[in-house]
């Protein structure tokens, strides 16, 4: 086994996973009930594949963030940042009491990703359509470097709709970058509502194919199918791959789920109350 | 005299650093024959990258790239790089602060035939205004090789402004370039003009004809736009009357950065030589500068004009 290989996955690390997942929901709700504005919906849609990686596929060291031979994650859906921190604090890379900071002066926990101010976040984002480029030279570079990390890069489906997505995705093919992989969290819904109302997006598989990217459709809250699918990815030798991962906006949440009003705001406190309590836990706030 | 055009100095300083420095890579955006990315492309083919007609990607991918420990040298004309890819400039690169060197060639009027469509004539202002970018014109093809070794040891990012056409060499091989260090190339006391990039050559020769006339005034090089030189703008600011000479815009560029350090630190008459709030046009190089008013004769006059307010106050 080679140092980037990604472990066996059994029932018992699954259920471990699931736990952390559930816990991670948890979490982003509570960091967003205290901040009183940010993304649930796409968090938690986010929230499995952001903790399988962080917690199973990827090599990081919560102790040297900054180790050249990681692997790296590139959020390009930056507002999903609550998502994003989590799996960090909980993998411990800052205290999980900071994720209660969110969005506050003088927090390094800003409303989109910062990283010169966050350890463990690999790259800033949070203007939408660029993640997959920064994705993409962090992979030329490990190339160049003789380096076997794997970049992965989370992208929204409404965030397909910037024309950069495409200049990404022909640079990957080009560059026959085979240590990208990214994810397409799509969850159907953007601000104004239906991706396919909002703008027609055809069929992603066929568009990323058509292309020239190696493509895998998955039930992105699967953490099997997950796996399934990096390890396919892995195996994939001089092209790209995209994981469409088909996600449910707002899920473990269930008067979050798939509402298109549940994507930028944050729940009140009786709100948040319940997701809690409908997420197993009791949170007695702060 | 000896003439250069500064892409021509970028592109051959770039082998030489590429050969000292291997974590120096490349981009460009299919315009390598003319920002001269192709001489590096040729030495180091594995540290070129080929971005396509694709500024946005381009500049992102640098941004990877410098996440990861690279020197990235991103080139593309200056309307394409400042105006198409503003956006990922400002969040993908100087937001994290990471380094990428944007080495746009191709500014302002002396792009030519071309026409306004090409002509970038607010890039400076663009570029000065986000944080964390340093700004960077010089004046001639020296002191184009001098300034790329200095932003290669930069730390951060950066915006080079380059131009299309060959220009005067003005300085020898012992100039030492400094970033946010103006370089007073003649003294004088009745006014003092402050140049950058190819209005620096035209402001010497303003100044010797001014000198013909009876009228010493100074010369300076203010080759780094940002962080400005204030201690050279105090010093100028003492003759009571400053030009500044531009091939950019009025608005924003070296006279809105020259202005804004006057009325902080010492206020005096100040007059502008640049591009009158307009696009460019079609023409010869040449052409542009005289039409435009980017000649000797219009920093000469208006020197007269701007010391003429001395004596009326
Ligand atoms: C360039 C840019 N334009 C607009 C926005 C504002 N914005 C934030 S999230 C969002 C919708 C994103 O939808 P999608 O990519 O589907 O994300 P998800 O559903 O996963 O939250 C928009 C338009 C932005 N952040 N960046
Ligand atoms: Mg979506």
């Amino acid at each position: 086994m080679t140092d980037n290989e990604v472990e066996i996955m059994d029932d018992k690390k699954i259920e471990e996973l699931s736990e952390i997942a559930r816990q991670s929901r948890v979490w982003i709700i509570k960091s967003l009930t205290e901040s009183k504005s940010g993304h649930p919906g796409g968090s938690l849609s986010s929230c499995d594949i952001l903790t399988y990686l962080y917690f199973h596929a990827m090599n990081v060291d919560p102790q040297n963030p900054h180790d050249p031979d990681r692997d790296r994650l590139i959020l390009s859906k930056g507002h999903c940042a609550p998502a994003l921190y989590t799996s960090l604090a909980l993998k411990g890379f800052f205290p999980k009491e900071d994720l209660l900071s969110l969005r506050k002066l003088g927090s390094k926990l800003q409303g989109h990703p910062d990283a010169r101010k966050v350890p463990g976040v690999d790259a800033s984002t949070g203007s939408l359509g660029q993640g997959l480029s920064i994705a993409n030279g962090i992979a030329l570079a490990g190339k160049l470097d003789g380096k076997d990390y794997t970049v992965y890069s989370i992208i929204g489906d409404g965030e397909t709709e910037e024309g950069q997505i495409w200049e990404a995705a022909m640079t990957a093919v080009h560059y026959q970058l085979d240590n990208v992989i990214a994810f397409l969290d799509y969850n159907h819904l953007q601000i104004d509502g239906r991706i396919e109302d909002v703008k027609s997006n055809g069929n992603f598989a066929n568009r990323f194919k058509s292309f020239g990217w190696h493509v895998i459709e998955i039930d992105g809250h699967d953490l099997h199918a997950i796996d399934e699918a990096v390890r396919a990815a892995k195996r994939e030798k001089e092209a790209p791959t995209m994981i469409i991962a088909h996600t449910i906006k707002g899920k473990g949440v269930k008067f979050m789920e798939g509402i298109a009003d549940w994507h930028g705001k944050a729940p009140s406190k009786d709100q948040a109350l319940e997701a809690i309590q409908l997420l197993g836990e009791k949170w007695e706030g702060n | 005299m000896q003439k250069k055009a500064t892409r021509d100095a970028y592109g051959q300083a770039l082998v030489e650093l590429g050969r000292k420095y291997d974590n120096i890579v490349v981009l460009d955006a299919d315009l390598s024959k003319s920002t001269k990315t192709e001489h590096f492309a040729k030495e180091f083919p594995e540290r070129f990258f080929q971005m396509g007609i694709a500024e946005q990607d381009m500049m992102a991918t640098a941004a990877g790239l410098a996440f990861s420990g690279k020197v990235a040298f991103a080139s593309t004309f200056a309307i394409f790089a400042t105006g198409r890819a503003f956006e990922q400039i400002r969040n993908s690169i100087c937001y994290p602060a990471v380094s990428v060197k944007i080495c746009a060639t191709h500014a302002g009027l002396t792009v030519g035939e071309d026409g306004g469509s090409h002509q970038s004539v607010e890039d400076i202002a663009i570029m000065r205004a986000v944080p964390n970018m340093t700004v960077i014109v010089p004046a001639d093809g020296v002191s184009t090789e001098k300034a790329l070794t200095a932003i290669y040891e930069h730390e951060g990012p950066v915006y080079l402004r380059l131009g299309r056409p060959a220009v005067p060499v003005i300085y020898d091989e012992d100039y030492e370039f400094k970033i946010g260090k103006a370089t007073k190339l003649k003294e004088g006391q009745d006014a003092a003009i402050i140049a950058t990039g190819i209005m620096v050559s035209l402001a010497i020769d303003a100044a010797r004809m001014l000198k013909e006339e009876g009228l010493s005034v100074q010369v300076w090089d203010m080759s780094t736009i940002k962080p400005l030189d204030i201690e050279a703008v105090k010093i100028a600011a003492k003759t009571g009357a400053i030009v500044t000479a531009e091939e950019h815009s009025v608005i924003g560029g070296l006279g809105g950065a020259v202005a804004e350090a006057l009325a902080k630190n010492s206020p005096c008459h100040m007059g502008f030589v640049g591009v009158e709030d307009t696009f460019g046009e079609s023409g010869t190089p040449a052409e542009l500068m005289e039409k435009y008013n980017l000649t000797a004769e219009s920093i000469k006059s208006k020197v007269r004009e701007t010391i003429s307010k001395k004596s009326s106050c």
